[in-house]
């Protein structure tokens, strides 16, 4: 097989649960592997972190010469894949209610809420013979959060579930003929999505909470103010990154050290070391392992050109294995010194959540660990989500060593 | 020198950021010796960049800024002890207390001090500051609590500006006073200086530019109540802060026979020592705000740098250097970068921005005060600022490492129409400036390659 068809082989479900072989030979075939879809995909540290950087690739999939055709000029899309200016407008009011330099303590304040919630999840595991880390830890934790944070009600879920698992299928990159269908449902669904939640908002105009879709609508300064589009389109994205991602960081980090027991002695001898191990988590296993992106001029990478127009595929999660920037970048090792790795993506579009994925990660490994020691898991690998951009196992059975 | 360069007596001259990276990395390198630290102050090693915003502002106190320690240098510390002397032939070092410290290698980081206020008497005056010691921080902190009736601020580069703009944020009445045309035009050049002025002016400082200060007055008591300026005004105040730049610390090098100037001391890449004969020595070492060294990006001109993460860049070098055999020794080659805060804005700059003939506004707006500063020389990106835009200074970084030519190709997203305009750079003979540069180019200005740059 060739390397102009790694990105089908990427996307293949088949390989969900160990992609790092395709992109290792992705890093052999060079830094720009152009494929016959006509996408080019970028595997090699450098070269992505100055893609992310470079103010003349875009991330708004409507400039792309095979772009969307339903995708029209009018349509409002989430900051996430907007460019400058318009997406720094929207990204900094969407940060005024979350983090600094408006709102400098939200994200901190939370801790306590965190470590309560990762409490009463790991105890409610309690002594079961067998149970599944996604649906019994992994998913509720962000949700919970996430929905607190937003002001969404919690008995909701079953309903923004539907949309998000939606929406983020059509997100992903998995070429071929339903892309125009996903495309279409998943606009539907973020409209509905959107729907719900400017709703929700509008019940809290005037009657303000302490979460941040009380403070989109009551926001005094009319300038700073999302319009009801705009808002719509923000709280889905908010809803849906908040949450889709955090489970896979804590189930991939619970899969990563049931499979080194070494480092996760090491781990429980010494917490001290829990940060550095949500970072390389966030290194050698990144939620999202894939990005889009379009050029607005030709760009060069490393000696070939990007033509303005093609699609760009960034394959982050390669690009933190690049032995060219990582020493030994297949070990899993929390003590890594010098680990700036690309989990949270890089540039104007850098995660902002990412200070609440870590205390959430943080929280999270902090209460299982002490537990890990007596679990086995039931299947490795575990079965995979669909999803190659946004990749993380869909159930992950743990069965206790000696029965209850 | 003979033996395993991992043993041996090394003596650090500065205990600020440089001196103790430097001492750090020696220790992470391997270096098992003795380690022995002088600082003239009498505190552990301190961080400066927080004494001109936060702890003005009241935030945090003058002497909560320690710097946190990598790891233990284990080191004998000398503080509150200036060196005074260095003889080089017996390879010793002179103590203000008479005590001579004898040394393998020597790393000279003692950098620099604020550039007094040249009429001692009335600097003397209650009230006239200087900002570069915790100390300094401290006692204008205090006095800048008790709510002056006005300050006022003699020099407009990074650090009289950052006062100013602490002031302002306590409501206090501020005048600047600047020689040149604008409040950071020795550093950033005439155009971003012309928003920096309007940003200021915008804030409510009484910013005065083209103007000196003459004299400071006192009121027959000793206490400082105004000064008046070359163009015949006068400003009624209660503090003046005196912002004239830095003078680097290298008076105890005067008989030593190194290349010490008023800019610094040369060293070559490697951070080693040029005797003054332009011979480099191989046992004397510099690093941090008292060096010059030569940058291949800028035609191995020697710069003199005051920024912190050239400081720390530069320390780790020279130690790594110091104590590797010559086939192992690294350049320092980092790209010059510095950071400022004041009046809600966030300037970062990489590279040179003096080592320019052009600028184009690359990205952004001067409206929104969000933009990238694209420097250029002769036809190559040398250097950017950005204003409130940060995250784009990397793909600048990457332009100036390169070599890329200028002005930066078409397609940036947020591109201004005017990203098609170059402009002059309008850099400044140093001369005019009434505080020191952030970055001087030795020997000339590149815009003005035939004028040799003299100090007084």
């Amino acid at each position: 097989m060739t390397a102009d068809t790694l990105l089908e082989r990427i996307t293949d479900h088949a390989c969900r649960a160990d992609p790092y072989p395709l992109y290792a030979e992705l890093r052999e075939a060079g830094p720009v592997v152009r494929q016959a879809d006509g996408s080019h995909l970028v595997g090699t540290y450098h070269e992505i972190n100055a893609l992310l950087h470079d103010p003349r690739v875009s991330a708004d999939p409507r400039y792309g010469l095979a772009g969307d055709p339903e995708l029209v000029e009018g349509e409002r899309l989430p900051f996430l894949v907007l460019d400058d200016p318009a997406h720094h407008r929207l990204r900094t009011l969407a940060m005024r209610p979350f983090g600094p330099p408006h709102t400098p303590g939200r994200v901190d304040a939370m801790r306590g809420r965190i470590a309560e919630l990762t409490g009463e999840l790991a105890g409610g595991l309690g002594d079961r013979a067998e149970f599944d880390l996604v649906d019994d830890f992994a998913y509720p934790l962000p949700v919970t959060v996430i929905c607190r944070l937003l002001g969404v009600p919690r008995e909701d879920e079953p309903l923004f579930r539907r949309w998000s698992d939606v929406i983020v299928a059509s997100a992903d990159v998995q070429p071929g003929e339903e892309a125009a269908e996903r495309a279409r449902t998943g606009r539907r669904a973020r409209m509905e999505m959107g729907r719900y939640l400017v709703d929700l908002a509008e019940q809290r105009r005037g009657r303000p909470g302490d979460d941040l879709l009380s403070a989109f609508v009551n926001e005094p300064d009319p300038a700073l103010r999302l319009t009801r589009e705009e808002l719509a389109e923000t709280a889905v994205l908010l809803l849906i990154a908040g949450h889709e991602t955090t489970v896979n960081l804590i189930t991939n980090g619970v899969l990563t050290l049931l499979r080194h027991p070494d480092q996760l002695d090491r781990l429980r001898e010494d917490p001290g070391l829990l940060p550095g191990a949500v970072e390389e988590l966030l290194r050698f296993e990144p939620p999202v392992q894939l990005r889009r992106r379009v050029p607005l001029a030709d760009v060069e990478v490393a000696g070939s050109v990007v033509p303005k127009g093609e699609p760009l595929v960034l394959v982050i999660a390669s690009g933190n294995r690049d032995p060219r920037r990582f020493r030994d970048p297949d070990r899993f090792d929390p003590a890594r010194a010098d680990n700036q790795h690309l989990g949270f993506g890089g540039g104007v579009h850098l995660c902002y959540g990412a200070p609440l994925a870590r205390i959430e990660a943080l929280a999270a490994l902090g209460a299982l660990i002490p537990r890990l020691g007596e679990v086995t898991l039931v299947e490795d690998p575990p079965p995979y989500r669909r999803n190659a951009m946004l990749r993380g196992p869909r159930h992950l059975p743990l069965r206790a060593r000696q029965p209850a | 020198m003979d033996g395993d360069p991992r043993e041996g007596r090394v003596v650090v001259v500065g205990a600020s950021l440089a001196g103790l990276r430097a001492a750090e990395s020696l220790r992470e390198q391997g270096f098992t010796g003795s380690l022995t630290v002088v600082g003239d102050e009498p505190h552990p090693p301190y961080d400066r960049p927080p004494l001109s915003k936060q702890v003005l502002l009241g935030q945090a106190a003058a002497d909560s800024t320690g710097l946190p320690m990598r790891r233990n240098p284990d080191a004998e510390w000398r503080l509150g002890v200036p060196a005074t002397g260095l003889d080089p032939l017996r390879k010793r070092v002179l103590l203000a207390d008479g005590e001579w410290l004898a040394y393998d290698r020597l790393l000279i980081a003692t950098g620099t001090r604020a550039r007094p206020w040249p009429d001692r008497e009335e600097a003397a005056l209650d009230g006239v500051f200087t900002l570069r010691t915790c100390g300094d921080a401290g006692r204008l902190a205090e006095r800048l609590a008790a709510g002056p009736r006005r300050v006022l601020v003699i020099g407009g580069g990074f650090t009289g500006s950052e006062i100013a703009s602490a002031c302002r944020e306590r409501g206090l009445e501020v005048t600047v006073t600047e020689r040149g045309p604008a409040p950071l035009v020795g550093a950033l050049g005439g155009t971003l200086s012309k928003l920096a002025a309007g940003v200021q002016r915008a804030h409510g400082v009484d910013l005065r530019c083209g103007v000196t200060v003459t004299a400071l007055r006192g009121d027959g008591r000793g206490r400082f109540v105004g000064a008046d300026l070359s163009d015949g005004g006068r400003v009624d105040a209660e503090v003046c802060v005196v912002a004239l730049g830095a003078v680097r610390n290298v008076e105890w090098l005067a008989d030593a026979g190194l290349a010490a100037g008023p800019r610094g001391v040369a060293c070559d890449a490697g951070c080693r020592a040029f005797d003054m004969y332009g011979i480099v020595t191989d046992d004397v070492f510099v690093a941090g705000d008292v060096s010059r060294f030569p940058h291949p990006l800028f035609e191995y001109q020697l710069l003199s740098l005051e920024h912190w993460g050239n400081a720390v860049a530069q320390a780790e070098v020279a130690a790594h250097n110091m104590i590797s055999p010559g086939p192992l020794r690294r350049p320092h080659l980092s790209l010059p970068a510095f950071w400022s805060s004041q009046f809600g804005l966030n300037i970062k700059s990489v590279g040179v921005p003096t080592f320019s003939d052009q600028i184009v506004l690359a990205q952004g707006s001067l409206e929104e005060r969000r933009l990238a500063v694209v420097y250029g020389y002769r036809g190559r990106v040398t250097a950017a600022v950005t204003v409130n835009m940060a995250k784009s200074l990397e793909y600048y970084q990457q332009l100036i490492e390169t070599a890329a030519p200028f002005p930066p190709g078409p397609g940036a997203a947020d591109r201004p129409l005017a990203a098609e305009l170059t402009l002059p750079s309008d850099v400044p003979d140093p001369k005019r400036l009434s505080h020191g540069p952030t970055v001087a180019l030795t020997g000339h200005l590149p815009d003005r390659r035939l004028t040799l740059v003299r100090h007084a």
